[in-house]
């Protein structure tokens, strides 16, 4: 009787514990995605400034200098600023991408005239500023000293300060100013790089786990083999980064920075991980099934192409795809062969120098500027999902692929 | 009794997996249009046997042996003989139901597609539909030939793996228990199959019942760890078994 109750309430016990822990990790990872999205959030809008641009005769584009015309029309709006310093702490307003712009509405409007207000690119302290990130403090606000708020504040007067959506940040590649960095050129190294791996590994770990599983003969040698892969998927992702350094760039010569070193790298890092799982799915597919393709007199290959791997084509896949996710999130081995450069053009192809998404995110969070913050949480959320779709995929083609018997 | 006409003889086979020997010398004769049943407690090696004639045990990589066994005069294991093309003359149905995870039809037709045994679609379904009917399942599936072979009964399964190691086209049809997860409904089909079936085939069937045994075998071999006790007419050995061992079994007092 007295065991009976022990034992029950020893279940209710772990019951608990049970749900303890599972609850800390969703409230731990709830705070997490809640840090991340709140802080990233900002980065999706930006501070623009209206100016008021007027041009009376028909525009050249080709004849104006953008930056010297945007600077006359702004010198326009506040005539009272005349000395050289007043000046140049009216331009310090704005990023040096109000200048292309600028250059922008000015080819867009060839051979007519302008009059109206235009919104042009804030800078980033500005930006903060606007978004109540930093806080006026006496006569300054974080970078912002009183000269520049006082102009500001007569923008703001003429409610002249908005935020748009931020264009740059998903369609910009990198770039020393924040205001004016974007992730595209990370993304695209992120594409071509895993692309990369996967075209490496996939095939390479199948048919490894294929040969390991059906066509080897099991003694010394492939015990050996066997351990020894389950070693590397233990390796530190760093110690595949020296291995790219040492055979891709010192050996074979290839370009530094290249996403095609990068996809390597992270393809043999992949490697293991798909090999493991791709094995155990081999294995779990029923011999009864392998069994009766052999007993009608197909040979074994044929059994494995016909039987084999499509039933174990899901768990592969599933794993395959998280072990891509994973070489998505990896840093380490990027910055030993040098995708940790700074790259202010999108890449064109697996050749031309690029960053990834996690390297980019550790250069931003490295970067000094206040507006970097909020860009750091936006990549991160990028990455996230991209990660999240990753596995949807993996769930969904794990649904779709399976068959029952 | 026409005159019978040797189809397999096995002689002296010694069968080991590792270090242990699982099959004693065995001596048997397996006869064209008969039904051999092999009888046996279990693993007295009677699975093993029959896996030896289509070389199904050339998969278990520990497994070794000597001997010979002969199909109408050519050795199994000669170097010359591919297993292969040896098992597209020997059909095999196991003891568990396994139909691929395929349509009916798919399931039927892979054996001949894989050895382009015809050379139209017409041909191709024609097989499908004969195979069927030989394997008297034709009429409960004609309406859903595309449908999974895995949503069919269990004995309905049975008769589709029959069906698909007749397409084919064998000589022989080695039989691993081929009732022992069916109902006695599904097993009585069964066995009126392979009434019908040795008119064409030879027939070799692994089985734990007696009656079984007793009702579709014509000649049965008593096995018992892994050596082959008795072998002969199932009447005579039914009836008059001249070993002990078999007695005991057949009357129930060991196995």
């Amino acid at each position: 009787m007295n065991n009976i109750l022990s034992r029950n309430n020893a279940e209710k016990r772990f019951k608990v514990y049970g749900f303890l822990a599972v609850s800390t990790a969703i409230v731990l990872l709830g705070i997490l995605l809640f840090k991340i999205f709140s802080t990233g959030i900002s980065a999706f809008n930006q501070s623009y400034i209206g100016v008021k641009i007027e041009i009376n005769n028909s525009i050249n584009s080709s004849e104006i200098d953008p930056r010297t015309e945007l600077r006359q029309q702004l010198r326009n709006m506040f005539p009272e600023l005349t000395t050289r310093a007043e000046k140049r702490t009216l331009y310090s307003l704005f990023s040096t991408g109000a200048t292309y712009e600028f250059e922008d509405l000015l080819k867009a409007n060839e051979g007519k005239t302008i009059n109206g207000y235009y919104y042009f690119l804030a800078s980033d302290d500005v930006d903060m500023y606007v978004k109540g990130t930093v806080k006026r403090e006496g006569d300054s606000a974080g970078r912002l000293m009183s000269g520049q708020l006082k102009i500001l504040d007569q923008f703001e007067e003429q409610n002249l300060v908005e935020l748009h959506i931020n264009k740059y940040l998903l369609a910009g590649a990198d770039s020393r100013e924040p205001e004016m960095a974007g992730i595209k050129g990370a993304i695209y190294g992120t594409f071509y790089a895993i692309l990369i791996a996967f075209i490496t590994s996939f095939p390479l770990g199948v048919l490894t786990a294929i040969y390991l599983e059906k066509l080897a003969k099991k003694n010394r040698l492939s015990d050996i083999i066997e351990t020894n892969i389950n070693n590397l998927a233990a390796v530190p992702s760093i110690v595949f980064g020296l291995l790219g350094l040492a055979i891709f760039l010192n050996f074979f010569d290839l370009p530094r920075s290249a996403p095609l070193v990068g996809g390597l790298t992270l393809g043999l890092m992949t490697l293991p991980t798909i090999v493991i799982a791709a094995r155990s799915a081999i294995k779990s597919v029923p011999p009864s099934i392998e069994e009766a393709a052999i007993g009608l007199g197909s040979s074994k290959v044929q059994t494995i192409f016909n039987f084999t791997l499509p039933l174990a084509m899901p768990g592969i896949l599933t794993g395959t795809i998280i072990g891509i996710a994973q070489a998505i999130g990896e840093t380490a081995p990027l910055l030993m062969i040098g995708m940790v450069a700074f790259v202010v053009d999108i890449p064109g192809g697996p050749m031309d120098p690029a960053t990834a998404l996690p390297v980019q995110i550790y250069l931003w969070a490295d970067s000094p500027e206040r507006a970097f913050v909020e860009r750091t949480s936006a990549a991160i959320m990028v990455l996230l999902i991209f990660l999240f779709l990753l596995n949807i995929t993996a769930v969904y083609l794990r649904k779709k692929l399976e068959k029952k018997w | 009794m026409s005159i019978e006409e040797l189809k397999v003889s096995i002689k002296n086979l010694n069968v080991f997996y590792g270090e242990k020997q699982a099959l004693f010398g065995i001596n048997l004769n397996i006869y064209a249009n008969e039904v051999t049943s092999l009888i046996g407690p279990s693993g007295c090696g009677k699975s093993t046997l029959i896996k030896c004639i289509n070389r199904m045990n050339d998969l278990v990589d520990i497994c070794r042996y000597n001997g010979q066994i002969m199909i109408d005069g050519e050795d199994v294991n000669d170097p010359s003989t591919d297993p292969v093309s040896l098992r597209t003359r020997i059909g095999m149905v196991f003891q568990k139901p396994n139909p691929f995870p395929k349509s009916l039809y798919d399931n039927v037709a892979y054996g001949p597609r894989l050895h382009g045994m015809t050379n139209s679609k017409e041909d191709l379904d024609e097989l499908v539909i004969t195979s069927l009917q030989k394997a008297g399942l034709f009429n409960e599936v004609k309406d859903r030939l595309f449908e999974p072979g895995t949503g069919l009964s269990g004995g309905q399964q049975q008769r589709l793996c029959i069906a698909r190691a007749l397409a084919v086209n064998p000589e022989i049809i080695l039989m691993d228990e081929p009732c022992s997860a069916l109902d006695p409904i599904a097993t009585a089909k069964i066995e009126e199959l392979i009434e019908e079936l040795k008119e064409k085939y030879t027939i070799v069937i692994v089985t734990h019942s007696m009656q079984q045994a007793a009702r579709v075998s014509n000649r049965t071999a008593y096995m018992h760890m892994g050596e082959l006790i008795e072998s002969g007419l199932t009447k005579t050995i039914f009836s008059n078994p001249e070993h002990i061992k078999t007695q005991d079994y057949i009357t129930g007092r060991i196995g």
